[in-house]
């Protein structure tokens, strides 16, 4: 928003720009002589004081400049330091504070652009010069302008019923916010749900995630919809228009009861479709219910599997159960919910890395080599085996190997640790061992046990006999005599010799990945992924759940790979977030909309398709006008406009030629 | 062509991509040539033909427009825009006899540090090797 009595196009002659470099420690003064270079801003036609200092965004750094804006009378501020994504804020809250308009300002990126990227120190300088010279000119044609202030929808939406998830909706609902709670999978849990034990205190996943299920379920704050997704994201901070999508259950969820009946009176005697939740390691019927403590309680029609959606012609006994509530409904629609939410945390999680992607592990070519999420299943007791680790034909592994790093430190696949597998790892082989008393062997490249209690739990498992071979497993291949077992070849690279191995299971630690869908999840909430495909944060260390989009946060897996206290600290730290800004009431917004000059405008309406946020109408009077709260300031119908009648705060014309020309200049 | 000739070039990031893919660099202290000058926008589709033109008449011996991938512009679709019109102003500046390779178009993501590096070292290699593109500036060089 424009200040009132703000001018626009006129450069004030009598300006008094104070310029500030940052020396950043030795980060940029290692490269740069920050002495020349303020000497040489001193002499900048509009520059009153130039000063270099050694860190600007220090208390002292940013008294020096309100000390400044007093005492010399400044009315424009220059400060050469790093990114503005960084300190712009800072320092516009410093000019603020001294009682100056906080858009008499503008910022020189020297760190990330110039001294951290160049070594040739007199062209680092030279750019330096060109950048602050370009800057001191911008700064003349700044007008002052006030943010806008609008208000904020207190209900918010958690993408993802994780344990992530979970922990983010109960503490917000635990402050009194009204939180929905969109999952797509037929129930909240996510794959804490499937871990047996968790290293490394070995309490088990079902005992402390479970009552924080039901806890969700039961909470008045909180507005579950499982077998959901969200389908569209409109408006910003503080004000997102949401519609979520809540596909069929083909169960009427207020009145089911999850008694289970249906499902044992099921025409199918026994389940014949691949069960998602024990990975097919067990089969269930088309009428289900992911596990035993799934929240919602509330049974599921797969309607690929159910006779009744494919001929019609199903006795549906399943339905006669149920007569007394009658909760079946074959006719059941998906439904579109509209929410407005201030905030959103995305907490999508994981995938496991495919190990059919590695082709020489033997993985669903072999039956007895498993994933590591397969085998937190068989040794958990509600699993398919009861909790029995049996090999495919039942009989008990004498011999196992356990594979470190597959699909992770490899530059084939993922370059990144996964973090967890090592952990992992040594808790499997803890229980395999313990329940089996097989000889286990795990091949690893690095033990990577840095975490609370980790490395003593390592040397528990040491102790207990768990072998350990430093080498990557490179080959995996049946022995020769049909006894069925595997040969697993490695080099063990403490001893300097190739071993092989023959083991009758073989687990195979599957890293970490993002979502298949990761991708259009992103797109969906406008937000970035980093290279490795996880979801990008706004800042690596302080701003670890933020993202670029504001009122958007992420925590979880869907960051990158954690385990799980990490993911609870990050979705605390998450809804901390979403609850200050909440709170707060109202949301500043950048003021760098676009306006419409009425007199200049010949009413030509190329501006308005342009526009993807629809904020541009025109008016009865063949003018176009443009809705400041709708626009979010990208500057495309500025750049259309022929007439020049559209302008952009904070990117006026006339202050990007003035920092081209500064750039230009040899002056 | 003059000796030690150094071009200079006049870069506009897109605030979420580019910008961010060169500060990426910068914190992954990735190296590159030191001839380009960033002005920041908030969209590759606030680039006005004008402003690129205006670059050129000023001395910039090159310009580059660093945005979004497409499909990830943060406003939607500036980046298509920006593409519309860049294919306009490419004809256009042919006609007016302005090599190929001074004028380019790239979609860097906020990822994509490494990718900055590459772009503007090719750029400025090629840019280097046209020589200055004002006269003027070719004689203050000489």
């Amino acid at each position: 928003m424009r200040a009132s009595g703000a001018s626009h196009g006129v450069a004030e002659e009598s300006v008094r720009i104070g310029v500030y470099i940052c020396h950043c420690g030795t980060n940029i003064a290692g490269t740069i002589d920050v002495y020349a270079l303020t000497q040489y801003c001193g002499t900048l036609p509009g520059v009153a004081v130039a000063r270099e200092y050694k860190y600007m965004c220090s208390d002292p750094g940013q008294e020096l400049i309100r000390q400044d804006i007093r005492d010399h009378k400044l009315d424009r501020i220059v400060v050469a330091a790093c990114s503005p994504h960084l300190h712009d804020k800072t320092f516009r809250n410093a000019v603020a504070l001294a009682d100056l308009n906080p858009y008499y300002f503008h910022m020189v990126n020297l760190r990330e652009h110039d001294s951290w990227v160049h070594v040739d120190k007199l062209a680092a300088l030279e750019k330096a010069m060109d950048l602050v010279r370009a800057a001191v000119r911008r700064v003349r044609w700044h007008v002052p302008l006030e943010r806008r202030q609008v208000p904020i929808h207190s209900e918010v939406l958690v993408v993802g019923g994780g344990i992530a998830g979970i922990d983010a909706a109960l503490t917000m609902a635990n402050a009194g916010k009204h939180v929905y709670l969109v999952e797509r999978e037929p129930t909240i849990g996510g794959h804490m749900a499937q871990f047996d034990k968790t290293f490394p205190t070995l309490d088990c996943a079902a005992c402390i995630l479970t009552p924080k299920m039901t806890a969700v379920k039961g909470h008045k704050n909180i507005t579950l919809w499982t077998y959901s997704d969200v389908q569209q994201v409109e408006g910003y901070v503080g004000n997102y228009e949401v519609k979520v999508r809540r596909r069929p259950r083909y169960v009427i969820e207020d009145l089911c009861v999850g008694c289970m009946e249906c499902i044992q009176a099921c025409v199918f005697k026994q389940g014949k479709t691949f069960d998602e939740f024990n990975l097919g390691l067990s089969k269930r019927k088309p009428i289900y219910i992911p596990f035993p403590q799934a929240v919602p309680p509330v049974v599921v029609i797969d309607r690929e599997a159910c006779i009744e959606f494919k001929s019609g012609k199903c006795k549906k006994t399943c339905v006669e159960v149920c007569a007394e509530r009658n909760a079946i409904d074959f006719q059941q629609q998906e439904e579109i919910r509209d929410i407005r939410v201030g905030a959103i945390i995305l907490a999508t999680g994981f995938e496991v890395f495919d190990a059919t992607r590695i082709p020489y592990y033997g993985y669903g070519l072999y039956p007895n080599v498993y994933t590591s999420l397969e085998i937190e299943r068989l040794v958990n007791a509600s699993g398919p085996t009861g909790g029995e680790v049996v090999l495919r034909d039942g009989r008990k592994p004498e011999t196992v190997g356990i594979a470190h790093c597959i699909g992770s430190r490899d530059s084939h696949t993922n370059k990144y640790c996964s973090r967890v597998c090592c952990m992992y790892s040594l808790k499997l082989a803890h229980l395999i061992k313990e329940k089996t008393g097989a000889e286990v062997y795990n091949f690893y490249i690095d033990m990577r046990a840095a975490g609370k209690a980790f490395e003593e739990f390592y040397n528990h498992v040491a102790e207990e006999g768990i072998n350990f071979i430093r080498g990557k497993l490179a080959d995996v291949y049946p022995e020769g005599n049909g006894g069925g077992r595997l040969i697993l070849k490695a080099e063990d690279t403490l001893l300097g010799m190739i071993r092989k191995i023959p083991v009758d299971m073989l687990v195979l630690s599957a890293g970490l990945e993002p979502q298949a869908d990761a991708n259009e999840v992103r797109r969906l909430f406008n937000i970035g992924c980093s290279a490795d495909g996880f979801f990008l944060e706004r800042h690596p260390k302080l701003a670890p759940v933020n993202t670029f989009a504001d009122g958007i946060y992420i925590a979880g897996c869907c960051q990158g790979p954690k385990d799980i206290p990490d993911t609870v600290a990050q979705s605390g730290a998450a809804a901390a977030q979403a609850l200050a800004l909440i709170d707060a009431g109202v949301v500043e917004l950048e003021p760098n909309t676009a306006y419409v000059v009425a007199e200049a405008c010949s009413g030509c309406k190329t501006c308005i398709p342009l526009c993807p946020y629809s904020a541009i109408s025109y008016l009865d009077e063949k003018k176009a006008q443009i809705n400041e709260v709708l626009c979010k300031g990208c500057g495309t119908c500025v750049a259309a406009c022929p007439s020049g009648s559209i302008r952009q705060n904070l990117f006026e014309d006339q202050e990007i030629y003035a920092e081209i020309e500064g750039i230009l200049t040899y002056a | 062509m003059p000796e030690g000739f150094e071009p200079k070039i006049v870069a506009f990031f897109c605030n979420w991509c580019t910008y961010l893919a060169a500060d990426l660099a910068g914190t992954s202290r990735i190296k590159y040539a030191p001839n380009t000058r960033v002005v920041r926008v908030m969209c590759s589709g606030r680039v006005d033909p004008q402003f690129i033109l205006d670059a050129f008449a000023k001395g910039a011996d090159g310009v580059l427009i660093g945005g979004c991938h497409p499909g990830d512009c943060h406003y939607q679709e500036g980046n298509y825009k920006a593409l519309r019109r860049f294919v306009l102003l490419k004809r256009l500046a042919k006609q007016m006899g302005l090599e190929d390779e001074r004028l380019r178009l790239e979609w860097i993501s906020a990822a994509e540090g490494e990718r900055v590096k590459t772009v503007i070292n090719d750029m400025v290699e090629k840019v280097r090797a046209l020589g200055p593109r004002v006269p003027a500036r070719r004689k203050e060089v000489a």
